[in-house]
């Protein structure tokens, strides 16, 4: 076990120093002047050398990898060379917003999904079943920006249930309409997690309830509820877990199309800024920040997969 | 020697599963041709839609003005009094050439990339499977907004942007379906009468791992017009006044109010192909046996 985890640690670590390097140099390589973005396209070359000195732009790329990287592992995530704010600032009150949103649209995507399934599941080209599978192929193909233009066109415009683009208040100064603004963005990101659950799910079950275990339990006399909440779920959640991670994983910075469009100051919001920004550092390690935190979170679902089937941790 | 066959010929590349596999192969449906030929008729239009006869999609008309559909304009005029139905039809040669061309980047340089690590292992195999971790821990929507942002938003450009990011995805759903046949019977007995890597790979490996890559690339090329759409909003895509699919939806939110018409018709045209393509792809998957669990 030790072992086991000591090997995972070292490939952790390995892949986060390749991020590292790839976020660095993948945006200093890339064509685009920060100078430009910070003093205006016509500003002298002289106060352009001033500035890139200041900012440590003028020392070769290895040194300036090296100089960052240092910073971030003592904790120094750098300034964003436009606003000044320190990255840390900008990611620790943008990621809360993220959370919140993955939080929801979670909550609701598995609060949707699972009855669903295990009600297909109970019989499988039934009614019910044949519905939902063919409304979540449908859903399947609604890019997110096609579904936030027409609910923003439906909820916004039309009915003002929730409010339009651009009205995010932070959690602490109003909770209240703080969901309320946050719920139309968590259908958006839900509808995509629902379908892939439900079909996982779904798919699953029907394959587990035509095992041996589950026959025996039936001719014990089991109710199908229990069979299916006690016996059945558990079996079948593995590739529900595995598909939760990446989806979860995915909505860290992910979430952007929908952020931008709303206004929510997340992430990737705030990732879209940087890079349209040139602003090198914070795109970095935010970059850099992201990835951790997905990094984080498939080591979670692994420590997960143990839980649901412990003959996992066993091998 | 001419009378022993080759091992292609000898033992069909679909030992014993052949004929189930034809047989369900003609037992695809109605629905899949219904969803093949709308496919067929949108890529065709979007080819030879200069041949059409269509109005000019970037020619304004200031009389007609976010017009309505009417008979002259089947589906209506946006603010500029430009011809959705043309510019629709335009539009699907972005988002076509983008989604289609970006996957055959993947599907050619990863594709062959996974035939090959699975059928030769070893040390080329970890090195490209080790690539091919690291790229995907990286965050690709990152990566593939900034490269946009800083080299430019051609369609060439963005297609092989596209392209490369998806290389280790292709790469590794190819690997995984390759080793499934790399250790086979049919492949030893090739092998054996001294067939060539090339050989073996072209004619022994493809023929069997090509079900698993179409349905992959149709899913595949849904994604990447999805992610066009994405680059659309953040205005990245190809520049107006050219028409994609993406930026007419993206600027249908000015006047979202006053003509809804505007993201009604980009939308259920993009929607339409997506449903298409996924459909296609899964009805393919599944009478083709792909199975899953080896990805």
């Amino acid at each position: 076990m030790t072992r086991f985890v000591l090997r995972r640690l070292i490939a952790l670590i390995a892949i986060l120093f390749c991020i590292s390097v790839g976020a660095f140099f993948l945006i200093h390589l890339l064509p685009g002047d920060p100078t430009v973005t910070i003093l205006g396209p016509n500003d002298t070359p002289e106060n352009r050398n001033a500035l890139l000195k200041e900012l440590g732009l003028n020392l070769p790329l290895w040194q300036q990898y090296l100089t960052w990287i240092w910073n971030v592992l003592q904790g120094n995530l750098g300034q964003s060379f436009i606003t000044h704010q320190s990255v840390s600032k900008i990611i620790s009150s943008a990621f809360p917003i993220d959370l919140e949103l993955i939080i929801l649209s979670q909550i609701m995507a598995l609060g949707f999904s699972i009855p669903l399934a295990i009600a297909s599941a109970r019989r499988p080209n039934g009614l019910l079943d044949r519905a939902s599978t063919t409304t979540s192929f449908g859903m399947l193909a609604i890019p997110p920006f096609i579904l936030i233009v027409v609910l923003v066109l439906l909820f916004s415009i039309h009915l003002h249930i929730f409010p339009g683009p651009g009205s995010y208040v932070p959690f602490q100064q109003d909770p209240i309409s703080n969901l309320h603004t946050m719920i139309l963005p968590a259908i958006v990101l839900m509808v995509g997690s629902t379908t892939i659950y439900f079909r996982l799910l779904r798919a699953d079950l029907i394959a587990t309830l035509q095992q041996d275990f589950i026959t025996v339990a039936r001719s014990k006399g089991l109710s199908d509820r229990y069979i299916m909440w006690r016996h059945a779920l558990r079996p079948s959640s593995l590739s529900l877990l595995a598909s939760a991670g990446l989806n979860i994983s995915g909505l860290v910075a992910g979430a952007f199309v929908v952020e931008y469009l709303l206004a929510i100051p997340g992430l990737g919001f705030e990732l879209v800024n940087s890079i349209q920004q040139v602003d090198y550092l914070s795109v970095q390690s935010i970059t850099l920040f992201v990835a951790v935190v997905i990094v984080l979170i498939n080591f979670i679902i692994d420590f997960l997969f143990t839980v649901v089937d412990p003959r996992i941790a066993r091998e | 020697m001419s009378n022993i066959p080759t091992a292609a010929d000898s033992i069909p590349a679909l030992t014993g599963s052949s004929d189930i596999a034809k047989k369900k192969r003609f037992d695809v449906g109605l629905v899949f041709w219904i969803f093949t030929l709308w496919i067929a008729i949108t890529v065709l239009a979007a080819i030879f839609a200069s041949l059409l006869g269509l109005q000019d999609p970037n020619q304004g008309n200031y009389d007609i003005l976010n017009q309505g559909p009417t008979t002259a304009h089947w589906f209506g005029t946006d603010d500029l009094g430009r011809d959705i139905f043309s510019r629709v039809i335009y539009g699907a040669r972005v988002s076509l050439t983008v989604g289609f061309g970006a996957l055959t980047i993947g599907m050619i340089i990863g594709g062959t990339l996974g035939m090959i690590a699975a059928y030769r292992r070893g040390p080329v195999d970890i090195i490209v499977s080790s690539a091919s971790y690291v790229m995907l821990a990286f965050p690709a929507l990152v990566a593939v907004i900034a490269i946009v942002a800083f080299w430019g938003h051609e369609i060439w450009k963005i297609t092989i942007i596209i392209g490369v990011a998806s290389i280790p995805l292709v790469f590794r759903v190819v690997r995984a379906a390759t080793l499934s046949y790399a250790t086979r019977d049919f492949v030893t007995a090739a092998k054996s009468q001294g067939a060539t890597d090339w050989r073996i790979i072209t004619k022994e490996l493809f023929p069997n791992v090509l079900p698993a890559i179409i349905s992959f690339y149709l899913i595949g090329v849904a994604s990447v017009i999805i992610l066009e759409g994405a680059l659309a909003f953040l205005g990245l895509s190809v520049q107006p006044p050219t028409a994609s699919w993406g930026n007419m939806i993206s600027e249908s939110r000015t006047y979202l109010s006053q003509n809804p018409w505007l993201v009604l018709f980009p939308s259920l045209a993009m929607v339409f192909f997506l449903v298409a393509l996924n459909l296609i792809g899964d009805i393919l998957r599944s009478t083709l046996d792909v199975q899953e669990s080896q990805l």
